[in-house]
């Protein structure tokens, strides 16, 4: 299934919704049902990666070369574990818009 | 071609499906249903029919154990009636929704309470929007001949849907009857082997029934809706080449001395039969009377029921069921709302009748008749009731 959920229109759908691809939920993007976006605070961030850990969707992943840690929207659902997890209160939630 | 035979409706049911070459048989036994299930049993344990045959814990067991042998490209079959219809709904409307080709043969039986083992529609109608194909079948040749119809249609590459056939419990179920019986090379060259588009098989792997999240759920449904209505040139090609093999035409709407007809009496099922005699003796009084006969419950035959009704002044509807609270009765109801837009409509009477094994003799059908021109103005009567 290349495109997303989505974009299916009904006579595009597989009959009786077989899924004949696996791993195909990646094309559902759960970022959607986000309520609530993690804001990144660079300067106070100590690298320890413990969001990436908690991250219960792997929605967080680190970026070597610019030395931050960056945020898949495509799949966070904002459920603010990195937020509370993080020991220097580098992550803030804020309301989606 | 051409010799009659005696035998008891749900035995000669339970033969058409061993001349399909059925895989599996999946069942819990329940009057007035019990026969066939029981033949079917005999059938495979001495040998006869090469199938498995699972003897279930319930009747929504029955239905789980069909949709796994379906999704695994097996020719499947059950059969059950009333409360069992009740106790499966759930996966009824799952075996559709995944497009799993099963047929399942339904004795038909009134819901309780009070509890009642005898003939009324109200289990088919309590899953009337379950997404299956729905045929009522008028005596045991109809009844015969539909096993075989339904497999053709149900496995048909176009169509992968699951075939309700609905027969009356006891009035067919236990009646023995005149019947001519198909060859197995009429059954071999009218069915093909069964070739589904996918099944559960570690050579190409597929997930069946997963989840549907509300961006695909509609789809899905358009999906299904659409598909159950295009299944109807399906239909109607299998029983063509039902003719071609046995010489007998089925259609989803029949007449019965509709030529001239100023009031048709409009039913389903083995009703169809007392209604003609009925029929005949109105027409003989000199009555412009007329029947015709609902075969095809879904997909529902719009255009045939808008033709057929059309030129009538009053339309007699006998339901066999109640809409209880809704003022009419489930076939009425159908009825009204495809005659609504009709530039001319007849008026539609809905005479509820036959309800828990209550019988129904042609000169019912007649009085119904009498009662519904005599015009009460009662949207709705359960003929007979004391009182």
């Amino acid at each position: 299934m290349t495109k997303a959920m989505d974009q299916i229109a009904w006579h595009e759908v597989e009959a009786g919704g077989i899924i004949t691809e696996p791993g195909n939920a990646s094309s559902y993007h759960t970022g959607t049902w986000r309520s609530q976006r993690p804001v990144y605070i660079e300067e106070k961030c100590i690298r320890c990666s413990r969001c990436i850990i908690m991250c219960p969707d792997a929605a967080i992943r680190p970026d070597y070369d610019a030395n931050v840690v960056v945020w898949n929207f495509d799949y966070c659902k904002g459920c603010g574990i990195c937020a509370e997890e993080c020991p220097v209160d580098a992550i803030e939630m804020v309301e989606e818009g | 071609m051409g010799k009659k035979v005696g035998m008891e409706v749900s035995i000669a049911a339970a033969e058409a499906a061993a001349l399909c070459d059925v895989d599996v048989v999946a069942a819990y036994p329940i009057t007035p249903q019990t026969h066939i299930v029981e033949h079917l049993s005999e059938l495979v344990a001495n040998g006869h029919l090469d199938a498995e045959f699972v003897p279930v814990e319930s009747e929504h067991s029955a239905m789980s154990v069909c949709c796994g042998s379906a999704a695994a490209g097996a020719r499947t079959i059950t059969s059950t009636a009333a409360q069992g219809l009740a106790l499966m709904a759930e996966i009824v409307f799952i075996a559709s929704g995944m497009r799993l080709p099963i047929v399942m043969l339904v004795a038909n039986r009134a819901l309780s309470a009070p509890l009642s083992i005898w003939n009324d529609h109200s289990d088919a109608m309590m899953v009337r929007d379950c997404g299956w194909i729905q045929v009522f079948c008028e005596n045991g040749q109809d009844v015969y001949d539909h096993v075989f119809h339904a497999f053709r249609v149900a496995e048909d590459r176009r169509v992968l849907l699951p075939v309700m056939v609905n027969m009356d419990g006891f009035i067919l179920t236990h009646v023995i009857e005149p019947m001519e019986f198909w060859t197995k090379e009429m059954a071999q060259s009218y069915l093909p082997q069964f070739k589904p588009a996918y099944r559960l098989h570690p050579d190409k792997v597929v997930s069946m029934g997963a989840f549907g999240m509300p961006e695909i759920y509609a789809e899905q449904k358009m999906a299904h809706d659409v598909a159950l209505r295009d299944s109807r040139p399906v239909i109607d090609e299998a029983w063509d080449e039902l003719a071609r093999v046995t010489g007998r035409k089925y259609s989803a709407v029949e007449h019965y001395r509709t030529d001239g007809a100023e009031t048709l009496i409009l039913a389903m099922g083995s009703l169809c039969e007392t209604a003609s005699l009925a029929v005949d003796r109105m027409r003989d009084a000199g009555k412009k009377v007329g029947l015709v006969k609902l075969r095809l419950w879904r997909p529902f035959p719009f255009a045939e029921i808008r033709q057929a009704l059309a030129g009538a002044k009053d339309v007699v509807v006998l339901d066999r069921s109640v809409n209880t609270g809704g003022g009419n009765a489930p076939v009425t109801s159908e009825i009204r709302a495809v005659m609504y837009h009709e530039p001319s409509r007849p008026k539609i009477h809905c005479m509820i009748a036959g309800l828990g094994g209550r019988d129904v003799t042609p000169d019912d059908v007649s009085n119904m008749v009498d009662m519904a021109l005599a015009g009460t103005g009662a949207e709705y009567y359960i003929y007979g009731v004391r009182g």
